[in-house]
């Protein structure tokens, strides 16, 4: 079954010569939320402006809902909503007057019962008559989200939602995002906080240096690219390691009451039945047993570090 | 063609119009009481009549042609740089909108607010000089073709600019001499043969004579010149905006 977008083969290369993207395919289900995680210039805005008709790919494909970004741009475009990185809005213009213009540009008559269910979604009816510049930032971008919504699209485009704004406010826009999801808008997010994909997304796709460098459900990365560490604490601290018990990924702790194993969760033979059983031949008893998993930070950190940066 | 689209620019861009109301009022009336001081009371005095019409009647079209060119470009020309400047562009190139719906939005919005102060200047002449429209059809005609023609190259302006001085720089340096020299208070035929020749490869002069044409029956070049004039000026700019919305060219990367 195919995706409500398909990208195929995008690339775009800018007048300087910086390849923002490189031979990019991709699909993405309808319904879900996909992060697309990266580093500062990896490309991540520079996919979606181009699905979204901001920037022109200079090869390959992209259909939304079957349509063709170039030659069905009409059709396509009223599937989108987009959600900008920066805060843009007219400053005298009040809410409401704003959600109702996107609305009409996106060529929909007008329906003030559903610019008011937006508005009141995001808490925003209040305000509706504010002029825009007196809005706090967190409210301004809920602004964009509500103007984004104003056509009923299929598919929220999200920038970095969450930058520059602080926790609370960023898990309240979390709250906003699962609510849109579970209305069966598709979405889209960027952003380089790992904890905003981890808390949220269905599938997580890593971009570094214009490519895809992979996408997977957030349990699959964890499981594929996942360490875990095993902590035994000991009955007794050690004063060193014994040489019967050394092997790669063991250290004992500064003060020797503890054992820190890091195994590779998807290896054949984890080591650590054997692990347990050289404890007890080197008459070392524990005391108790726990694992740690590593965080998306550190296999997102894993997967970025493997080749050397480049400047764009 | 999306027809809400386009229309909500409209209003969109009327709206910002009559927000400033007074401003957009206050300013063309008291600079066109002003020009009928100086121009009609002061220089007026001294020259009395051109070909058979009292002077401060004569300047009445060259007055309106002067603000219609001015308002046309500066209110195309900001109508789209403002959505510029202020980040807003990216809704235009994100919706269902295309050049045509885009255009006619801010371009029709900029031509109605240069025709209705145009007006407005008509009728703050009535209180200064006895005034008769001989052509009242087509004088709405050159209006509009000439509104439309400016606010189309306005649109351009404001397409090309990159910051408000760049957006200053074609209407005060360009706009404003060429009305001056293209006979806005003054007949050609009252230049010596030589600047009469210079005169007449101003564009402006065609659309001014063709306007005053239609006050008083007096022109400097023939009419039919005249409405060829502005009628090419306007398919010359609408192939540019539809080529900068193709190409992207200062819109998108």
């Amino acid at each position: 079954m195919s995706g409500i977008i398909e990208i195929e083969n995008l690339s775009k290369q800018y007048g300087s010569g910086t390849r923002a993207l490189d031979d990019v395919s991709l699909s993405i289900r309808e319904g879900e939320i996909l992060a697309l995680l990266g580093p500062n210039g990896a490309g991540k805005t520079t996919l979606i402006s181009i699905i979204c008709g901001l920037v022109v790919p200079t090869s390959g494909t992209v259909r939304v809902g079957g349509h063709d970004i170039r030659t069905d741009w009409r059709a396509a475009r009223r599937l989108i909503g987009l959600v900008p990185q920066e805060i843009a809005l007219e400053p005298f213009e009040s809410v409401i007057d704003s959600v109702r213009y996107t609305r009409a540009l996106y060529g929909e008559p007008p329906d003030d019962a559903h610019v008011e269910a937006v508005l009141r979604s995001l808490a925003l009816w209040g305000k509706r008559d504010a002029a825009t510049r007196e809005l706090s930032g967190g409210m301004k971008r809920r602004v964009l989200i509500a103007k984004a919504l104003s056509h009923r699209p299929k598919v929220l485009f999200l920038d970095e939602p969450t930058a520059g704004v602080d926790v609370v406010l960023r898990r309240e826009m979390w709250d906003v995002v699962r609510d849109l999801r579970r209305s069966g808008v598709t979405i889209i997010l960027t952003t380089h906080y790992l904890e905003e994909a981890e808390e949220m997304a269905d599938r997580i796709g890593v971009i570094d240096k214009g490519k895809l460098a992979l996408i997977q459900t957030k349990a699959e990365m964890m499981g594929e690219f996942g360490r875990k560490t095993l902590v035994i604490e000991l009955d007794t601290a050690l004063p060193a390691l014994p040489a019967g018990l050394a092997r790669p990924g063991l250290a004992l702790s500064d003060d020797g009451a503890s054992l820190a194993y890091d195994y590779d969760t998807k290896a054949e033979r984890t080591g650590i039945a054997r692990l347990l059983g050289d404890l007890a031949q080197n008459g070392v008893g524990v005391r108790d047993i726990s694992t740690t998993q590593s965080s998306l930070e550190e296999i997102f950190m894993n997967l970025v570090s493997e080749t050397p940066r480049v400047s764009a | 063609m999306n027809r809400h689209g386009a229309a909500a620019i409209f209003r969109h861009e009327m709206a910002r119009f009559f927000r400033t109301i007074w401003q957009s009022i206050a300013s063309p009336v008291l600079s066109t009481a002003l020009y009928f001081v100086v121009f009609g009371s002061a220089i007026g005095g001294r020259i009395q009549s051109v070909e058979g019409v009292p002077y401060g009647a004569f300047i009445v079209p060259g007055l309106m042609m002067l603000t219609v060119l001015q308002q046309s470009v500066s209110n195309a020309s900001f109508g789209i740089y403002f959505p510029k400047f202020s980040g807003t562009i990216y809704e235009y190139l994100v919706s269902p909108v295309g050049w045509v719906e885009i255009t006619l939005g801010f371009v029709g919005a900029a031509a109605v607010k240069a025709i209705l102060i145009a007006f407005l200047i008509l009728a703050t002449s009535y209180f200064f000089v006895e005034m008769h429209v001989l052509h009242p059809l087509w004088m709405l005609a050159f209006l509009f073709l000439t509104a439309l023609a400016f606010s189309l190259l306005g649109f351009i302006i404001g397409l090309w600019a990159k910051s408000f001085e760049q957006l200053q720089v074609v209407p005060l340096m360009v706009v404003t001499p060429l009305v001056f020299l293209g006979g806005a208070f003054y007949s050609a035929d009252m230049l010596p043969p030589f600047w009469e020749s210079v005169a007449k490869l101003n564009p402006v002069l065609y659309l001014i004579s063709g306007f005053r044409w239609s006050f008083f029956g007096l022109a400097d070049v023939p009419v039919t010149v005249s409405l060829l004039a502005v009628a090419a000026m306007i398919v010359v700019c609408m192939g540019i905006i539809r080529w900068i919305f193709a190409t992207g060219w200062r819109l998108r990367d």
